[in-house]
């Protein structure tokens, strides 16, 4: 059966979006043969959607940012679960990331004086976000597409061939890493246009898929936002880091209900938009938590100058970090003062000139005017939480974006864990991409080119098994060994809209045991019937084929992150507990390591009550104490522990 | 909140052929297209391929034809059509064809690699970059391309005349051009690489009759003929039909675009 | 069915040359009556050598006037460089300029694909031409001369701007005076001066073609200016259109005795 062609790497790089084009460059780079391999066509990858900006203290609008600063916003926003060091790395190597940038061609907006101009964002002291417009994430992605088309072109003039050391293959799906021991051999794909499978070998595979967004109903992700990158790495034995942090971004649409959840730019309230309920007060003022009551304005008045004066004046409370504002306005529509169709309002147009509206914020005016019939230089637009991000994700060293416990599997981007702790900053998750991209790309071309003792093997029956894994949905239309008699096969895409139901309304925003212990419940049933789920059709382009294979990846993150959120008896950042409605200091140290139960990597257990994923938790290492030092006393004693200040 | 049952047409093949077939629907309201061929998906033709990732007008993955017309299937909502009318989708006309409504667009990724990138200054490092705003808005412009590719789907240079596909590079990929010639920092010129001169001599400028059909479609609203193409054109006119300019630089024996 | 374009093997099998359902053909079939209508009646004025100056009017199809046979205008655009030897209509000697300005403008060019060539004739829809190689032979390779023909008409509106402050004489040339064809005049001179200063080349030359705006504020200022004329440039192309046979259509009907100019003050 082993007929399955297959290809010599040295990198493998899974996903195509900020993170692992980053990578590549890097990894072609420093000689490593590289290739790229995307489940969309190349360049229309989920970082496009982002649109705020890049956060790097350049300090070009405000002198006074520099890397500590960043890295202090970083921290408090994260509630100080972030893995330190990637929280140091980052803030340290995004202005260089952001410079590099403009070599390969990007054109940021700018200041008066020329330079890269910066702008204000939750949760970020000075403006930080470089940006184009509300179409970062596109400049970025274009960016780096084009670098690596240059990259091909100079390999087309050494070699004559553009793919001789780079190489995207677009449209396809990685469905299981391929192993040689403990190590990394290579990965196991499909193509999407013809549904044919292949076999990339390569000593080094980096995972940068994003994230698990499609789990859930309300969502600003693609379809492409099945947790793959989540899953592989669990079935190949790496365990993913505190995944019951996700992030619910404050402003998704609302209406009309085809649109619910594509995002609403947080620009526009750092340009100045303000929230407000059915009342037509701002409520984010009644919303201040104490950790941040020094930072925030305490009126509006105050608020209002702070867009003027940013040195004499707080910043309104609209800026709060996105958990507080999403649960804000949370309460807010659960009080019933929310708006008509069940969310709040949240307004330019009495705060702008239509002229300036749209030439600051072009593509929201567009989304607005073309998707909901809203001119959002005349009336308010209607907002509520949306799922956007994960904050957790595969355990990696904080240095080289190694996963651990896996030799030549590297992580970087959204799938990757740790970096934003318990809640990401605006603006950070593309400074991320660019870092620890870089970082993975580095390490993953030093791993494959200093390899002693010969290239790691692909193993002929792993490649079967993975074959037979996928062409499972094909077969599903008879009775299962062991099954019902005649039961017909299962629609995947109504297992996929129950499990989204499921995950929205049981592990969504607000929490609580008793639902998440039935999600739990419902998600083991909906494993079971997921074996069945059967595609008519043939190979070729086939979307329910594609949707029966994800099914298995959006199970198994929905799960890492239902037990994790159940086992996590406190509320912080993008974790909130009705159960447990304060933030523990003992729980600042723990973080919560998801890995399969069943360490070979199969899939077998399907035991409701255990299921296929075991939590274990870790204590984290000590915050270094020069980093510590950058905090005033008074603010450590709010998220650090006893013991821990004391050392 | 109404909803209506409606009518589609929509082409289900692949390259050894295929037709229009016909469905009947439910449509509510404020749906686009997309939701409605996503419905189409779950409910009654679960392998109906279509691209699609973002929904919201940002990557330009689902280009099709809706009753003839190059568009968004994530921007075009139901409500601009009536409820008696018959809606056709069908894929690409101007690509080769995958599967249903999936194109093979490679011919565009082909042209991007053609277009010579963005050639760094000498001796400016990261970080030292000054540009002006007014110097990089038009170059902006251009760079809001979503690579949708419906400009080059219109585009009846190679639309209705495959044996072009191979001299003409598209408008998508020839506002490319103007914009890395438009981009204040490029250096190509110091390496011997004259962009004006390639637009016409190797990505087929010539071949565009500027009837302004990529500038109709354009989701984005780039005004790819006027912005980008015509002073392209007139770009290359300073170069090859200008005597005095070529006069000019052969006295100055300097390049023009130094001002 | 294999043939080319849509209808390549490769691509989706539709007969149709297009589905579209709206009236796409209206907006050629429109533009190449209206072109067709001008083109009749300036051709009709442009050889019928009479009826052109009726004082202070003189038509701007005829002007200047710039052989033997013109009509005498006092101190009107009449020079007399051609000469006793041209016998046919001088309005020939001086509408080549302006007739190939618009001939070679960028939306005129557009207009006259779509409208008479159909090349296309709308957007997704096929073109019925076999081959296209666009504008990159002889003889439509001669479009790139365009910039030439804006260097001519500049100084053809500068003589009609000319002619418009002659019509502020009456017909004994005293100053002061002032007909409804003196507006006529206005208002033409005005679309005149608009669409030329619209046009592409003059977008490129004032400072499209600069790299760095910030250098060359003057330049850049008018760079904005002529854009924003630019983006009506094809409303400014009919108006002026119309203006100019309206202009040269009331100088027939005053020349002719038809109709007597009113005369403001």
């Amino acid at each position: 059966m082993s007929v399955v062609d297959r290809q010599e790497w040295d990198v493998v790089v899974v996903g195509a979006g900020g993170a692992g084009l980053r990578a590549a460059i890097e990894a072609r780079e420093r000689g490593a043969r590289t290739a790229v391999i995307c489940k969309s066509l190349f360049g229309k990858a989920h970082t496009v959607m982002a649109e705020g900006g890049i956060a790097a203290a350049m300090g070009n609008v405000n002198a006074g940012d520099n890397w500590q600063v960043h890295f202090r916003d970083t921290m408090r926003g994260g509630k100080f679960l972030n893995q330190w060091r990637m929280a140091e790395l980052h803030a340290q190597e995004a202005p260089d990331r952001v410079w590099e940038l403009e070599t390969w061609g990007a054109l940021f907006d700018r200041t008066k004086d020329g330079r890269i101009s910066q702008r204000n964002f939750g949760g970020h002291e000075y403006p930080r976000l470089a940006h184009v417009g509300d179409r970062t994430g596109l400049e970025l992605i274009r960016t780096l597409q084009q670098k690596i088309v240059s990259l091909q072109q100079e390999d087309y003039k050494e070699t004559g061939d553009y793919e001789s050391r780079l190489k995207v293959y677009q449209e396809c799906t990685v469905t299981r890493i391929l192993k040689d021991g403990s190590r990394v051999s290579g990965a196991f794909c499909y193509e999407r246009e013809s549904g044919r499978f292949f076999v990339l070998e390569a000593p080094s595979v980096v995972i940068s898929t994003g994230g698990i967004g499609k789990s859930f109903k309300v969502t600003s992700n693609s379809w492409e936002y099945t947790g793959d990158g989540h899953a592989l790495a669990l079935l190949a034995g790496a365990p993913l880091l505190n995944m019951e942090f996700v992030q619910f971004h404050p402003t998704g649409m609302v209406w009309p209900p085809s649109v619910k959840g594509i995002l609403v730019t947080e620009s526009v309230r750092g340009d100045g938009g303000v929230l407000r309920n059915s009342e037509g007060k701002r409520f984010m003022f009644d919303y201040i938590p104490d950790v941040f009551k020094e930072k925030y304005a305490q009126s509006e008045e105050e608020g209002d100058r702070w867009y003027e004066d940013p040195d004499n004046n707080r910043r309104p409370p609209e800026l709060l970090p996105r958990d507080e504002v999403a649960r804000a306005i949370n309460s807010e529509v659960k009080a019933g003062r929310g708006s008509p169709h069940g969310g709040v309002f949240l307004d330019v147009s009495t705060r702008m000139p239509a002229e300036v509206i749209r030439r600051r914020l072009p593509s929201m005016y567009h989304q607005f005017k073309e998707l909901a019939d809203v001119d959002i230089t005349a009336e308010a637009m209607e907002v509520g939480p949306t799922c956007h991000y994960v904050m957790g994700g595969i355990a990696v060293e904080s240095d080289t974006a190694a996963a651990r416990g896996v030799p030549g599997l590297f992580a970087a981007g959204e799938v990757a864990g740790g970096m934003h702790g318990s809640n990401r900053l605006g603006g950070n998750s593309l400074s991320d991409l660019l870092v620890f991209g870089r970082r993975a790309g580095l390490h993953a071309a030093q791993y494959a080119t200093g390899l002693s003792g010969g290239r790691p093997l692909v193993d002929d029956v792993q490649v079967d098994t993975a074959a037979a894994e996928a062409l499972r949905p094909f077969s599903a239309e008879g009775p299962e060994p062991g099954a019902e008699q005649g039961r017909p096969p299962e629609n995947p895409y109504t297992l996929h809209q129950e499990l989204q139901q499921t995950m929205n309304d049981l592990v969504g925003i607000i929490r609580r045991e008793a639902e998440m212990e039935a999600a739990l419940e419902k998600l083991a049933d909906l494993r079971v019937r997921a074996r069945r789920a059967g595609v008519e059709g043939h190979r070729q382009f086939n979307p329910g084929w594609h949707l029966a294979l994800d099914l298995r990846n959006m199970l198994l993150v929905s799960e890492c992150v239902a037990r994790a959120a159940l086992e996590r008896t406190e509320s912080r950042g993008g974790h909130t507990r009705e159960d447990h409605p304060a933030m523990e200091r003992d729980w600042r140290r723990v973080n919560l390591l998801c890995q399969l139960t069943d360490p070979t990597g199969g899939l077998a257990a399907t035991d409701p009550v255990h299921g296929q994923i075991d939590l274990v938790r870790e204590t984290t290492e000590p915050i270094r104490p020069d980093l510590l030092a950058l905090f005033e006393k008074e603010e450590l004693v709010k998220y650090l522990a006893e013991e821990e200040l004391y050392e | 909140m109404s909803s209506y049952e409606a009518r589609f047409k929509v082409w289900r093949g692949d390259i050894e052929g295929g037709g229009l077939e016909d469905f009947k629907v439910e449509v509510n309201d404020g749906e686009v297209v997309l939701d409605i061929i996503h419905r189409l998906q779950a409910t009654q033709a679960p392998d109906l391929a279509v691209r699609w990732n973002c929904k919201a007008g940002k990557c330009g993955s689902c280009s099709a034809e809706i009753n003839g017309r190059p568009r968004l299937l994530c921007m075009t909502r139901m409500s601009v059509f009536t409820r008696e009318e018959t809606i056709t989708v069908t894929p690409l006309r101007a690509f080769p064809v995958v599967r249903d409504l999936v194109t093979d667009v490679g011919f565009n990724y082909t042209k991007a690699r053609e277009v010579p990138a963005f050639v760094p200054p000498e001796g400016v490092g990261p970080g030292e970059y000054r540009m002006m705003q007014e110097d990089v808005d038009r170059s902006q412009e251009f760079r809001k391309c979503i690579e949708c590719f419906l400009c080059q789907d219109t585009c009846h240079v190679v639309r209705d005349h495959e044996e072009n596909k191979t001299a003409f590079a598209g408008p998508r990929f020839l506002m490319r051009v103007a914009e890395l010639d438009m981009h204040p920092l490029d250096a190509a010129s110091e390496t011997g690489l004259d962009r004006k001169r390639t637009a016409q001599d190797e990505h087929g400028l010539g071949y565009c009759n500027i009837t302004k059909c990529c500038t109709e479609v354009c989701p984005e609203g780039i005004k790819i003929t006027d912005n980008a193409l015509i002073p392209l054109k007139e770009r290359a006119v300073d170069r090859k039909y200008d005597p005095l300019v070529w006069l000019g630089n052969k006295i100055r024996r300097r390049p023009s675009e130094s001002a | 069915m294999n043939s080319g374009g849509v209808r390549t093997r490769t691509r989706a099998a539709i007969a149709a040359p297009h589905l579209r359902t709206d009236r796409w053909w209206l907006a050629p079939a429109a533009t190449a009556a209206g072109l067709l209508a001008f083109v009749v009646y300036s051709t009709w004025r442009a050889f019928a050598n009479s009826d052109y100056y009726a004082a202070p009017y003189v038509s701007p199809f005829y002007s200047p006037c710039l052989a033997e046979n013109c009509e005498p205008m006092r101190s009107g655009p009449n020079w007399e460089i051609f000469g006793s030897w041209w016998g046919l209509s001088p309005a020939l000697l001086i509408l080549i300029f302006p007739l190939g300005f618009r001939l070679t403008c960028y939306y005129y060019r557009k207009a006259y694909y779509r409208g008479f060539w159909a090349s296309p004739p709308a957007c997704a829809v096929a073109e019925p031409h076999k081959k296209y190689t666009g504008e990159t032979r002889f003889p439509l390779i001669f479009q790139n001369i365009h910039r030439y023909f804006f260097y001519a008409a500049v100084p053809v509106a500068g003589i009609l701007t000319y002619d418009t402050v002659l019509a502020f004489r009456d017909e004994h040339y005293e100053w002061g005076h002032m007909g409804l064809g003196t507006i006529v005049f206005l208002v033409n001179i005005v679309l005149i001066w608009a669409y030329t200063l619209s046009c592409h080349s003059c977008r490129h030359i004032v400072g499209g073609k600069l790299k760095h705006f910030s250098k060359h504020p003057v330049r850049y200022r008018t760079w904005q200016l002529v854009g924003k004329l630019n983006a009506r440039h094809m409303l400014l192309a009919w108006t002026s259109l119309v203006s100019v046979a309206l202009a040269d259509f009331y100088v027939y009907l005053v020349a002719s005795g038809a109709f007597d100019d009113p005369r403001l003050f």
